[in-house]
């Protein structure tokens, strides 16, 4: 047998002679890396969720939005101001670089008509770049075109709830329905987002040329026409955070704000927002994952006061293997090896059970859940330094233990 | 072989000192063997402990194969063990939950590696090679006790260290044991040093050491 062999069968013979106590020692360690690795796939599975729906929506998105920004960034009465307007769209597109469409969109509740159906839902009127923008798929029919816009033709694209509502199962495309005080051909509908913020699929959209002819767009006090909010698209996501900046200061200057004022709109990135939301994901992930450290540390604890059991209950062991010319070293590393083994043993069953529950939750649908590597690795690697900790002090107290006294002992 | 010089063992008792072992000198050649024997509390085990390096003697030199090895640490003790002394007990101190084969095993495990070919050669010498894979607790007394002989053989110490090795045997198995280790003793010169409380077992010996309250009483050689 290889010298290094022997130190493992050593360990694997000390564990299998005490199969019970070996497996309650080891299942401390599987509860706890089961419930690490669960809980963390829980985490990282929401995390994936919430940045694959705002990658949907266009992760080179910016959002301008009227109204000041409170502290945190929490938008206060956003969309009620009256201070965005045509004209800042207009002056974004010529004087900002490193921007591939600009949208301002105004939008308006009106109450539609299809038949004996009615409903209020909220009509935007924007330019056709808006479906590249908010990267907005169809689901039948098709989406108005620069033509369109250019004549105010009075075609819509319905969200999908709406067409839900209004049309039930029924083909909407080409069909007719009153929308405030003009009738409107209904020529697409779009492709359900499950959208957070804002959702696409409870409004209709139609070209903002045509909306103007049923519902007047405001206009400040230097007579520009307000709009509901900008979105815009930059042409390199690297140069995110240079656009909003440029947008401030123009957008300041556009409308006369003081170096002391706050600033009349809000500006949010799609970039940002990923980046915050993964951010707090990731804590909260971290959290879940600490919680289930702490079983884990338990578990450990678990194993010390087994293993130190197992150290009184195995002393004349020790003092025949002392006599036999075991040294402290083999003594203590036999110990060490056979508390690392238990818990490494105990954390693989617990990333098998752990993957198994992932699995199983994420087949129930009630959540996403992504077991990934480096949890597994970690989750194992912490459960064989929990054994090679909490196996320290038991091993070495067998280690010193002294032979002839050893021997002595029943 | 084995040259002790003033051993003197004390063991703290709270606050007295017991003195176990009083300047205590013995010689003991290669190839001998010995009984020691002596009435309870003599120091029979305690001085048989401190041959076989299993404690240190608070005072005094012992040279095994002209080493002192009294000084020397935990560690070095223990190869000392692992090389040198093989151990036959009283109460037999095999590992119950291992077979016979593997607790021969363990014998050769710290002196450098196990050689199965090695360990079943000893326990053919004892006579158990067909009893390999039983536990100890499927054997009888005197079947232990071989076992525990190939254990202490398997490594080929020179020195063979048997504590009142028939103390739980019966005469018979006792004789059987005893004629084992005496023809081991002839056919491989292993020095080999006993206690013993049994006069007739003591009487296989060439030289019989009486110890009495920790000192040499007398020796006689046979």
């Amino acid at each position: 047998m290889k010298k290094w062999f022997e130190p493992l069968s050593t360990a694997w013979v000390g564990v299998r002679t005490h199969k019970l106590r070996s497996s309650l020692t080891m299942l401390g360690i599987v509860i706890g890396v089961a419930a690490v690795i669960s809980l963390m796939s829980i985490g990282k599975g929401a995390t994936a969720d919430i940045l694959s729906r705002i990658g949907s929506m266009g992760s080179d998105l910016v959002t301008i939005s009227p109204g000041a920004r409170t502290w945190g960034g929490v938008k206060s009465a956003g969309g009620s101001a009256t201070t965005l307007t045509m004209e800042d769209a207009e002056a974004i597109v010529e004087q900002v670089p490193y921007i591939s469409a600009v949208a301002p969109s105004y939008s308006s509740n009106l109450q539609l008509v299809v038949g004996g159906e009615n409903m209020n839902a909220q009509v935007t009127g924007v330019p056709p770049d808006y479906q590249y923008i908010q990267n907005l798929e169809i689901a039948s029919g098709a989406f108005f075109t620069e033509y369109d816009y250019q004549r105010g033709t009075k075609v819509a694209v319905l969200g999908s709830n709406v067409k839900e509502t209004l049309f039930g199962d029924a083909d909407p495309v080409g069909q007719q329905m009153r929308m405030g005080s003009i009738i409107v051909r209904v020529i697409g509908v779009l492709e359900s987002k499950e959208g957070m913020f804002g959702s696409a699929d409870d409004g209709i959209l139609i070209p903002l040329t045509a909306l103007q002819q049923t519902v007047a767009q405001p206009r400040t006090a230097q007579g520009e026409r307000v709009v509901s909010s900008i979105a815009l698209t930059v042409s390199d996501e690297e140069q995110a955070d240079y656009v909003v900046e440029e947008i401030t200061s123009l957008l300041r200057t556009r409308h006369q704000l003081g170096p002391l004022d706050d600033d009349d709109f809000s500006i949010m990135s799609m970039e940002e927002i990923a980046e915050a939301v993964s951010e707090a994901a990731g804590t909260m992930t971290l959290l879940l994952g600490a919680i289930a450290a702490i079983s884990l540390l338990v578990g450990g604890i678990g194993v010390m006061n087994i293993m130190l059991v197992s150290v009184l209950e195995r002393t004349r062991e020790i003092g025949i293997r002392k006599a036999l010319g075991a040294r402290e070293r083999d003594i203590w590393s036999q110990f060490l090896i056979e508390a690392a083994f238990l818990t490494f043993a105990g954390g693989i069953i617990g990333v098998i059970l752990g993957w198994a529950i992932a699995f199983v939750v994420n087949r129930t649908g009630l959540m996403t859940t992504v077991v990934t590597a480096d949890i597994v690795i970690l989750a194992v690697s912490v459960s064989v330094g929990i054994g090679l900790f909490f196996g320290f002090y038991p091993a070495r107290q067998a280690s010193r233990l002294n032979p002839i006294e050893a021997l002595r002992s029943e | 072989m084995i040259r002790l010089h003033d051993i003197t063992k004390v063991y703290p008792m709270g606050k007295r000192e017991l003195t176990v072992l009083n300047r205590i000198n013995i010689h003991i050649e290669r190839g001998e063997i010995v009984a020691i024997m002596g009435p309870s509390g003599s120091g029979k085990t305690t001085l048989l402990n401190l041959i076989g390096c299993l404690d240190k003697p608070t005072s005094g030199s012992y040279y095994l194969e002209e080493r002192e090895v009294s000084r020397l640490s935990s560690g070095e003790l223990a190869k000392i063990r692992a090389h040198k002394v093989g151990f036959v007990f009283q109460t037999f101190n095999l590992l119950p939950r291992l077979s016979a084969l593997a607790n021969v095993e363990l014998g050769m495990r710290y002196a450098g590696g196990v050689d199965r070919q090695r360990v079943m050669e000893a326990l053919t010498k004892v006579g158990l090679s067909d009893r390999a894979s039983h536990r100890p607790t499927e054997l009888s007394g005197g079947e232990q006790q071989r076992v525990a002989i190939a254990r202490a053989l398997a490594k080929n110490p020179p020195l063979i260290l048997a504590d009142e090795p028939t103390g739980n045997l019966d005469s018979r198995s006792g004789e059987e044991i005893i004629s084992m280790l005496t023809t081991l003793h002839s056919e491989q010169s292993i020095t080999l040093v006993m206690v013993t409380h049994d006069a007739n077992i003591a009487h296989h010996c060439q030289r019989i050491i009486h110890l009495k309250d920790g000192q040499v009483e007398a020796e006689e050689t046979i």
